[in-house]
């Protein structure tokens, strides 16, 4: 293992099929039309010295370090900013240019700080690196002219000098040491696209900016660390290389958070984790990262981490630390007795979309080969089930279409509730450069998400509708484009079944069903609809991302249904720019969904009841598998509560914090006699378990994540794990306690049987990640090097399915006692119930749950910024505080649901999906009204928590 | 020019321009030129609503307003004296000039006098070498000058 060191080419590649040939010192180079000669210099393997240009950011050509000579011209052009010509010849190093680089070079370090030896970017530092490459020996100008190193000079104070900005936690910013190359401002601008920075003043008062001369956390900075990461020197630096150190080996891996699955190099010293760098290789990321990949892993080492396993016999007792086989032991014969006093069907599985492919996988087996039954199911439930449901109707896959980079191509965006900036930022930041870049946006969200207008994008339309009327409004575009004859006859005919398209046609051609008569119960104007609508038909490559404002309602199944039919009628399926992409919320959500987790479903989506895919995993396995469904998990615990579902392993999911209505959850999990809990900390479903499984982080394991555009990324074990076992033997262990036989001793094994029983996994390998980085189900003898898009020459299921979408208003309805509806949603620097970055300084953003609330609504119950509120629904109340905001319509609440003590879930109905149960989030009738603080439950449930929590101290 | 404008009424009248010239190509500048015959400077309140108009970071607006000297934070006093400082006025004698105006108005650069009267900036070149040295009181050039000179055109100013 070593340090890997990325190529900097100094400018990004050129996409044009063109290519020119020329010489750099003698030797020949063909490279791409529109390379710099910088890059064709490096590609030829000869380093330009260069300060201001680095491949993630345009040409800015400031520094003047990177000088050439070009035959026939005059001067010494900038290598950075030069576009290549054929039979150019270049010379690279002559007398000239290396009187100039170094003349150039005194000038940098003249007003520099020479404390190379204490600095913490020692060995990684690029001006230290070019003052070697020049052969920098001398600083003529001397060190007492006005300067900006030191905050006394000549006994006066300095008043060029600016001290350390420390406020962000992850990074530091040292204005002495800046050389002003502009390298984060555009990193910041062309990378992130949040402008964040800025250069102020001019010549030599020229420094770095956040917002308007403040500090970086008070400016709009989003610590994606691109700035970090393109700094040459040590103004930018990260706060645990300061702590650290520089780090020795470095190993390529995949960030554990969100569904983008982007590829980060885990730099480390020893087996201590120096920082995480983005790896520009990954497919997903392109060398980009969030804050939470980027710097939020602190979790891992977190105190509250517990790494010995714990049982009780109770819940109200407190847990007791004993060995692994102990708890094995205890775990495994209550589960046994379980099955023999109440049936093999009395227990069951809740896979986890954080665990890698390879871990879901053992435990749905667990459940079907060991426990007997089909009770497994994991929490895409609460998320992307009518994604499967919807999209294996219509086109026969149960996934998005496109890879990320697809977006590149698209020509109008349609995002549908999903709020890529905070939830997917990576993936948002390259659909922002696309919107730069002058693609067009729609936005269909109840809220005034980031998107809809931030510097540089603006949303061509926002159909801000009321919660809960997606349907009326999918359709009612789907009106539009067959009444006004926008949609694209020849594609339906070639692709699609005729019959089912006209009778969809006909469907929608209704009056009823036009943007005018849904005005009234959507809130969108009709104008706005019919625009939206014929930019999406007419506007070039139509490409849609959706999320869970789509899926987590009542007629979740039905919009993903309408969203894949709108695509359907335009012909935007089966080419780059086009598609539809669920932006998938956890990191495995997708691989879970493909392991089988699903109760009804074997891995690779295959029914249960098809005794021909029974037939090869009872060959593979030695078992019987039932026919039967299993339960889901709204009906496990309805099952729990009726006294007929009794035991419960829960592998990495916080089902009480995480699904709706959590008194009801609660109650479940209370009546049952077992629940194990396999997870990093006492999360709020542990203060019901019997038993208490630590877990590993997915530094301390090797297994595969699938992210939303169905690549198989790897995830390599950097260290080992803190709790002894990484998360798949400690599944095997449990299987092996209960009597099964299993021998993994490596994940590529486990990956090997998935491979062999799955056919859309059937020739991926760990040999073949290895050899491509990653690779895009299905792979197989059909895609050998997988699929990046789908459906390509026509539909998997033959031909693309129109399916009628009627409207149905949910239950759930606002009404005189809950007048308002309220929505729920996520924040960048959190994720999910927010057990991990609740334990990272991310919390320095985000330190509790607030309440976005319209300033009209407010003023009615004379509510003010920052007051107590308590919001209350049919399900139960809470309270929180308010944020005044017209980012909200009137009549519409927003939360986020990333911290305990609030518990939005408290708040939410058992309503969910008629196809899949998947749970309405996104509606809930509320009321608020001024408060004191946290209600009546939240105080209990706080004494509850703590007291569930005490460990027995060891004799 | 009134120097209690508050931070609403900023707020509103730089929408204002903002919305006046929006439409051109390059609008920024002209829209700072217009703010600060406004204001009498850029004041802080009117760049969230100049970005906000144009779709910018408050960052890159920041950048533009401080590259730019002629752009101030607060407003000058009601007339702005401009003494060069660059070469060909200083071989003629322009830092003598400047010391005796400093000390003549009582105030160094960049200071505005005690009565609101006069503020003294520096300027590097008015493009008047044949005439050094030179000076620039509020859009006049005046050349040639020695201190006697420059109290007549203060004076002058102050009436």
């Amino acid at each position: 293992m070593s340090l890997i060191k990325e190529t900097d080419y100094g400018t990004p590649t050129s996409r044009s099929q063109e290519t020119v040939t020329l010489t750099v010192d003698g030797f020949d180079v063909t490279v791409p039309a529109g390379t710099s000669v910088m890059r064709a210099s490096m590609e030829a393997g000869i380093q330009i010295p260069k300060l201001c240009a680095t491949d993630m950011v345009d040409a800015f050509g400031s520094c003047r370090l990177c000088l050439v000579e070009i035959e026939g011209r005059r001067g010494t052009p900038a290598s950075c900013t030069t576009p290549v010509e054929d039979g150019m010849v270049v010379r690279t190093q002559t007398g000239r240019l290396k009187d100039l680089r170094r003349g150039v070079m005194e000038l940098y370090i003249s007003d520099h700080p020479l404390d190379c030896l204490t600095c913490a970017a020692n060995g990684d530092c690029e001006l230290q690196d070019m003052a070697g490459a020049v052969g920098l020996r001398d600083v003529r100008y001397g060190y007492e002219g006005a300067g900006h190193v030191t905050a006394r000079q000549n006994g006066e104070d300095n008043p060029r000098y600016m001290p350390k900005d420390e406020t962000n936690p992850y990074f530091t910013y040292d204005p002495s040491k800046c050389i002003v190359c502009s390298r984060c401002v555009r990193a910041c601008e062309e990378v992130q696209g949040t402008f964040a920075l800025t250069i102020e003043g001019r010549g030599f008062e020229s420094r770095v900016s956040p917002g308007m001369s403040e500090s970086f956390l008070a400016s709009e900075c989003v610590s994606c660390g691109a700035c970090v990461q393109a700094c040459p020197t040590a103004t930018l630096q990260e706060k645990s290389v300061i702590e650290i150190g520089q780090p020795e080996h470095s190993v390529v891996t995949t960030c554990a958070y969100c569904g983008v699955g982007c590829s980060f190099k885990a730099e480390m010293r020893g087996d201590e984790l120096v920082r995480m760098v983005p790896y520009k290789d990954g497919k997903a990321n392109a060398g980009h990262s969030c804050v939470k990949g980027r710097f939020a892993y602190g979790y891992a080492s977190h105190r509250d981490r517990i790494l010995n396993p714990m049982i009780r016999d109770s819940i109200d007792q407190p847990w007791r630390e004993v060995s692994w086989d102990e708890a094995l032991g205890f775990a495994a014969s209550r589960l046994r007795g379980i099955q023999e006093a109440h049936g093999k069907e009395a227990i069951g599985v809740i896979t986890s979309s954080r665990c890698t492919n390879e871990e879901t996988f053992l435990v749905q087996k667990l459940a079907r080969a060991v426990f007997g039954n089909n009770n497994t199911d994991t929490c895409a439930r609460v998320c992307h089930s009518p994604t499967g449901y919807g999209l294996g109707q219509t086109f026969g896959t149960s996934a998005g279409t496109q890879d990320f980079e697809s977006v590149e191509r698209a020509d109008v965006v349609v995002v549908i509730g999903a709020n890529p900036t905070d939830g997917h930022p990576v993936f948002g930041s390259r659909l922002k450069k696309r919107l730069r870049q002058g693609a067009r946006l729609i936005v269909i969200d109840p809220r005034r998400i980031d998107l809809v207008k931030s510097p540089h994008i603006a949303a061509a339309h926002h159909l801000a509708l009321r919660p809960g009327t997606n349907v009326a409004v999918v359709t009612a575009l789907a009106h539009v484009i067959v009444t006004e004859g926008l949609h694209d006859e020849t594609f339906i005919r070639e692709r699609c079944d005729w019959e089912e398209f006209q009778d969809y046609a006909e469907f929608v051609a209704d009056p009823a069903h036009s943007p005018e008569a849904v005005e009234a119960l959507t809130g969108v104007p009709a104008a706005e609809m019919r625009a939206a609508a014929r930019l999406y038909a007419q506007g070039g490559n139509g490409a849609i991302y959706y999320g869970l404002g789509v899926t987590e309602h009542s007629q979740g199944s039905t919009t993903v249904i309408g969203i894949a039919n709108l695509a359907m009628l335009t012909g935007n399926i089966g080419r780059p720019g086009v598609g539809v992409n669920p932006l998938r919320g956890q990191n495995n959500v997708q691989g879970s969904c493909d392991m089988g987790s699903f109760p009804h479903e074997l891995p690779g989506y295959r029914h249960v009841k098809n005794a021909d895919v029974r037939a090869i995993y009872e060959a593979t396995w030695g078992v019987e598998i039932s026919p039967e469904p299993g339960l889901r998990i709204p009906n496990m615990l309805d099952a729990a509560v009726d006294g007929t579902f009794r035991g419960l392993y829960v592998q990495g999911e916080d089902i009480l914090q995480s699904d709706p209505d959590t008194k009801h959850v609660s109650a479940g999990l209370a009546a049952m006699d077992c629940v194990i809990v396999h997870d990093l900390f006492l999360n709020e479903t542990a203060n019901y378990a019997h038993v208490f499984l630590p877990g590993s982080t997915f530094l301390e394991k090797d297994g595969t994540f699938t992210n939303a555009e169905r690549r198989i990324n790897r995830v390599r074990k950097v260290m080992a794990p803190r709790n002894g076992y990484a998360d798949w033997e400690v599944t095997q262990l449990l299987a092996n306690a209960m009597g099964a036989n299993w021998n993994y001793t490596h994940p590529r094994e486990i990956m090997a049987e998935i491979a062999a029983t799955t056919p859309s996994f059937a020739n991926v390998t760990y040999k073949l990640l290895e050899e491509m980085g990653s690779v895009q189900w299905p792979c197989n003898d059909a895609n050998p090097e997988g699929a990046p898009v789908m459906h390509v020459d026509g539909f998997v299921r033959g031909r693309g399915r129109f399916i009628r979408t009627d409207y149905v208003a949910t239950d759930e309805r606002a009404g005189p006692r809950f007048p308002l509806l309220l929505t729920t949603g996520r924040i960048l620097s959190q994720y999910n119930v927010g057990a991990q970055t609740r334990r990272t300084d991310n919390v320095v953003w985000h330190s509790e749950d607030v309440l976005e609330i319209n300033p009209h609504d407010a003023e009615l119950r004379g509510v003010k910024d920052g007051d107590w509120v308590k919001l209350a629904s049919r399900s139960g109340e809470t309270s929180l505080r308010a944020r005044i905001t017209d980012r909200v319509s009137p009549g519409v609440v927003y939360t986020t649901f990333h911290h305990p003590g609030t518990q939005a879930n408290v708040i939410t109905t058992d309503y969910s999906d008629w196809a899949t149960n998947c749970p309405e989030y996104k509606v809930t009738a509320v009321q608020v009204s001024r408060s004191n603080g946290p209600t009546d439950w939240q105080e209990e449930y706080e004494r509850l928590s703590a007291r569930s929590r005490r460990i027995e101290a060891a004799e | 020019m009134d120097l209690q404008d508050s931070a609403q009424d900023i707020t509103e009248r730089t929408a204002e321009i903002v919305s006046r010239n929006a439409q051109l190509e390059g609008p920024l500048l002209p829209i700072l030129h217009d703010v600060h015959h406004a204001f009498g400077c850029v004041p802080d309140a009117a760049i969230q609503p100049i970005a906000d108009g144009l779709n910018l970071s408050r960052a890159e607006v920041h950048g533009v307003v401080s590259f730019y000297h002629d752009f101030r934070k607060s407003p000058a006093g009601r007339h702005t004296l401009k003494l060069c400082r660059a070469e060909a006025c200083q071989s003629v004698g322009g830092d003598r000039l400047a010391e005796d105006v400093m000390q003549a108005l009582g105030i160094n650069w960049h200071e505005t006098t005690p009565d609101g009267r006069i503020t003294l900036e520096p300027v590097y070149c008015l493009g008047l070498c044949s005439c050094a040295p030179a000076a620039m009181m509020d859009d006049t050039l005046h050349g040639r000058l020695d201190a006697a000179s420059v109290k007549d055109i203060v004076a002058e100013a102050s009436r």
